[in-house]
């Protein structure tokens, strides 16, 4: 009996009809985005589905409290216009639950009826329902453009147009944007950081917030990220390192522009190639000797990478997600010489396939690579009925595919529902790339040992 | 004993930081349970708007039509036109089970459509690329039935989803395709898409076909959605009965089933709030009337049946019915007295759903725990007060839009089944439900789409031994040390219902309010710290 019966091997092109996507809508991003703000609740302005939507899946995803308000939308708002419910919402927000800053963001609603976020919290201001010191800032995220990608990539735009402040001064700090990636990548990010002794400012970061610890009392703004006071003294930091093109080059941009500080952006430091280029990045800018430790720990990964390459060697590798994360893999399961054939992202994203291309360096000749309008998990459920594959990467939807082709099955992207692991230990750098080889080996040497004849059945691998 | 201050005074402390005009507003749907000598409940003001910024509970339209009715359905395409979230956040996120009957069987509940429109779709309309999809729909699957969803913005562009439907259901001629218009601003709440559902289905797919199933006494189950098993359960009990469960609306179940849902010769409504449209539906068209049941609850299951059985006056239904009960109660009572010797006098608050607020105060009381508090997300004041409030609620604006078919008798198909005064003689009750508050203690809390604030200090000031709402809720509920349970999803246990389902319950919650885990969040070294050192001290 299948899950997924009605999938066949034989291909029917599709043009308006998405099945099982590979991604999901732009609010959802910027609020994950503006969680990585201290002290801020971010609001939806919308119908408050979206709202009940986007901070279910993100709870189910983290097991954590996800706080976020909504404009609450009804058919009158809908007609008229949203200006009163944004209003009311502002000081309904700042009375009872006292944030830092509200970072609002739009939906398909509120974008379709044309709702002017500047002028309805400018009107805000003027009425007096913003107190003194607190911030709102806003972001467009129209559902119908893009992914939640581009949500998260659009907050994060708006977290420096609008708390960055230019500066004649230039600190012995530089800005670090880490792309749409786990708390525990964040963390660890922020300990390299330190292990390197490079001073950063790293926007957004929800570590301490979206794996906070039980105490036994509730806090609405836990300790972690940014606060509206390091985001505004971006603008004086020296340099800007973006990591993910799609996620995060835009607000290195919109840094360079507003307040003239150089960037450059790199693909996130997932796998040995693309920490190899972080460290080596941070080096240079830095102006700073690789600690041995950083390199100890670049040899403990290729020391596994060696050890256990017969069970990566020429494995055919499905995987799906978002651009960013989907690249630094590919480079990562190319330097494993295993096999990413068939790589899938819904979200639209034009320099992807030369990414990968990049990527991959010619190590995969027949692979298959699609992004945007129906680039969906049914799509490449129907690749793996024509060939299939020896593992899965990507989130828990994809766990009704690995139980009916009987693959292994490596979680990693979002939404993951049905494991924790991802909010508290990281797959970015050097210490990442171990865990990524560790949940792979387990996942295609237990099933090895389900599987394997019993006088074959191994007691060393 | 713990002592809590009283109720009026709690409910003025749930509004203290409020602005004041939230704090009007809420004050009418915070309220005390205060019987006068007729039992008569106060007031409510329930299914009204929630306040913009105040984090509420509740989700849109588009989740009670999709998400809540349709979405238990196996065989039918369910398309939702709009931008990809909508149909993302829905996909296999509500635990709705289903056993297709063989291998070939249909079952799409573990797929996602859409038509993930784009901003040119916005501009130019998406009617053109909704066909397209329903035709590559029928292509590729050759489905019975594809529903159509409209978001929120389909409706302000004004694609004409129904047209549409309407044209591709006589192009195919073999797949009955309709539509339902729950886009998210409808309505205040999940409830105005269970009113649309409700509608869609009875306009377009109950009376397709009148050939009854074989059996004696067919019923129908109204209201219940199979989340973590609960209508496999229930199926069980219905067929050791001697029972044929028509349709159930909708775990569990097939478009096959609506098609002939107006057959039975009884509604049995479970869920009030989301499906007593239908049950006055199909009432007034092929009078087959209802009552309500609950299967929440080993006394309430028992009560349950024993209602059906006595509305068939049937000697030997009556007989197997009581032979069931007997049987059942035997463990459920076993198990129950085990439970409360580590339950009982434990404290439960419920805020959560439509019905589910209500029916799983009877499981608590079983094992002995009392409920202090309770309030639903998106009822009515029907489901708080009782239906005997219907002819004095106002429609507002926002219920205005929801359409009310106007239903006669079938001239051919009308069967009046049983007459309320028939029904009377018989002893059971006639489109009933006492609603919440009439169940609830003297004086307790009653509190209508409790927000986030409210939630928090309830709380603080009650240190309640569990709480029950969804998965928003949960992980903050648990940072303060406090199990919550979730009643939407069952926390991917279950199943509760039935004499089983209760088991499950009262194990489940022994399990939740006796963790060790709690009494481990404080480490070692702060367990010594100056409160209850104080404490000690003090007492010597």
């Amino acid at each position: 009996m299948a899950l997924l019966r009605h999938t066949k091997a034989n291909m029917t092109e599709r043009e308006a009809l998405t099945i099982n996507p590979a991604k999901t809508c732009q609010p959802i991003g910027a609020m994950y985005a503006a969680l990585g703000i201290h002290g801020c609740l971010p609001h939806s302005h919308g119908s408050q589905g979206c709202c009940s939507y986007h901070r279910s899946t993100l709870t189910r995803h983290y097991k954590e409290p996800v706080m976020a308000s909504t404009s609450a939308f009804t058919e009158g708002s809908a007609v008229f216009g949203g200006q009163a419910n944004l209003l009311q919402a502002i000081e309904t927000i700042f009375t009872t639950y006292d944030p830092e800053i509200i970072a609002v963001h739009t939906t398909c609603l509120s974008e379709t009826i044309g709702d002017d976020l500047v002028q309805i919290i400018g009107k805000a201001k003027e009425e007096g329902k913003i107190p003194k010191g607190k911030r709102v800032i806003h972001a467009s995220t129209p559902s119908y453009v893009g992914s939640h990608v581009t949500g998260f990539s659009n907050m994060v735009k708006a977290m420096v147009k609008l708390l960055a402040e230019p500066s004649d001064i230039r600190l012995r700090k530089i800005n670090l944007i880490p792309g749409w990636v786990e708390p525990s990548d964040m963390r660890e990010i922020k300990r390299i950081l330190g292990v390197m002794k490079i001073d950063a400012t790293m926007f957004p970061d929800t570590s301490g917030i979206l794996d906070s610890p039980q105490s036994g009392k509730f806090e609405m703004f836990p300790e972690g990220g940014v606060t509206v006071a390091q985001m505004a003294k971006t603008g004086a930091n020296c340099y800007t390192l973006a990591l993910g093109p799609t996620t995060s080059l835009s607000a290195a941009q919109e840094l360079e522009s507003k307040c003239k500080i150089p960037s450059e952006t790199i693909e996130i430091p997932i796998g040995l190639g693309a920490t190899d280029t972080f460290v080596e990045t941070l080096r240079r800018i830095g102006m700073v000797e690789i600690p041995k430790t950083i390199e100890e720990e670049r040899g403990r990964l290729v020391d596994v990478m060696s050890d256990m390459h017969q069970y990566f060697y020429q494995k055919r590798v499905a995987l799906w997600g978002d651009p960013d994360q989907l690249v630094s893999l590919t480079g990562f399961l190319c330097d494993l010489d295993m096999k990413p054939v068939y790589i899938v992202t819904g979200t639209p994203d034009p320099t992807f396939e030369a990414r990968i291309a990049q990527a991959m360096k010619g190590r995969v000749p027949n692979a298959k690579v699609r992004q945007g309008p129906c680039s969906d998990m049914f799509l490449m459920h129907q690749w793996i009925k024509e060939e299939p594959v020896d593992l899965l990467i990507g989130n828990t939807y994809g766990k009704y595919i690995a139980r009916d082709e009987n693959t292994p099955f490596v979680r990693h992207g979002f939404p993951i529902l049905d494991r924790i692991g991802h909010s508290y230990f990281p797959s970015v750098g050097y210490v990442g790339g171990l865990r990524l080889l560790e949940k792979m080996l387990d996942a295609m040497l237990d099933n090895k040992d389900r599987t394997s004849l019993e006088e074959s059945f191994e007691l060393v691998l | 004993m713990k002592t809590y201050p009283t109720t009026e005074a709690v409910r003025d402390e749930l509004v203290k930081s409020y602005p004041a005009k939230v704090a009007k507003k809420r004050l009418g749907q915070i309220v005390v349970n205060k019987k006068d000598e007729a039992g008569l409940v106060p007031e409510i003001k329930a299914n009204s708007r929630s306040i913009p910024g105040i984090i509420s509970q509740r989700g849109c339209c588009y989740a009670g039509c999709k998400g809540v009715v349709l979405g238990p359905t196996r065989d039918i395409i369910n398309l939702v036109h709009g931008p990809i979230g909508c149909s993302f956040y829905a996909w296999l996120t509500r635990r709705n089970q289903t056993r297709p009957e063989g291998s070939e069987s249909e079952n799409y509940m573990t797929y996602c459509f859409s038509t993930d429109i784009k901003d040119e779709n916005i501009v130019f309309g998406g009617e053109k690329k909704l066909r397209k999809a329903i035709q590559e729909a029928y292509d590729l699957f050759h489905p019975k039935a594809i529903g159509v969803f409209a978001t929120c913005p389909v409706g302000l562009i004004g694609d004409d989803i129904h047209t549409v439907a309407r044209e591709m259901k006589e192009k195919f001629g073999d797949c009955n395709v309709f539509g339902f218009s729950c886009e998210g601003y409808k309505g205040v709440s999940q409830s105005a898409g269970h009113h649309i559902a409700n509608n869609q289905l009875f306009k377009h797919v109950i009376g397709l076909n009148d050939q009854p199933p074989e059996g004696k006494f067919k019923v129908t189950l109204l209201g219940e959605y199979n989340i973590g098993g609960d209508s496999f359960i229930l199926e069980e009990i219905f067929e050791k009965c001697g029972m044929t469960l028509v349709a159930t609306l909708s775990g569990n179940s097939t478009i096959a089933q609506f098609e002939r849902a107006h057959t039975a010769d009884l509604n049995c409504v479970m869920c009030h709030r989301s499906i007593n449209y239908i049950a006055d539906m199909i009432e007034k068209k092929y009078g087959v009337p209802w009552f309500k049941v609950n299967f929440i609850g080993a006394k309430a299951t028992a009560k349950s049946l024993r209602k059906i059985a006595d509305y068939f006056e049937d000697a030997g239904l009556k007989e197997k019915v009581e032979k069931l009960i007997a049987e059942e109660m035997a463990e459920v009572e076993k198990v129950a007295a085990d439970v409360r010797t580590r339950c009982e006098g434990k404290t439960a608050m419920l805020f959560v759903g439509g019905s589910r607020a209500h029916h799983y105060q009877e499981l608590f009381a079983e094992i002995g725990m009392k409920t202090l508090a309770a309030g639903y997300e998106f009822a009515h004041r029907d489901d708080y007060e009782g239906r005997n409030v219907l002819p004095k609620i106002k429609v507002d604006a926002d219920s205005r839009n929801i359409e009310e078919l106007d239903v006669k008798a079938d001239p051919v198909k009308f069967r009046q089944r049983a007459t309320p005064e028939e029904m009377t003689s018989r002893g059971v009750p006639h489109r009933d439900y006492d609603g919440m508050m009439p169940e609830m203690e003297n004086n307790a809390l009653v509190v209508d789409d409790i927000s986030e604030h409210e939630t928090e200090e309830l709380l603080r000031i009650y240190k309640p031994d569990i709480f029950c709402a969804g998965i928003k809720e949960k992980y903050g509920i648990q940072k303060n040390g406090i199990p919550c349970k979730q009643l939407h999803n069952y926390d991917y246990g279950g199943p509760y219902a039935g004499f089983k389902g209760a088991i499950n319950f009262y194990l489940e919650i022994d399990r939740m309010v006796n963790a060790s885990v709690w009494k481990m969040i404080s480490p070692p070294w702060r367990k010594n710290d100056m409160p209850e050192l104080e404490a000690d001290y003090v007492k010597t």
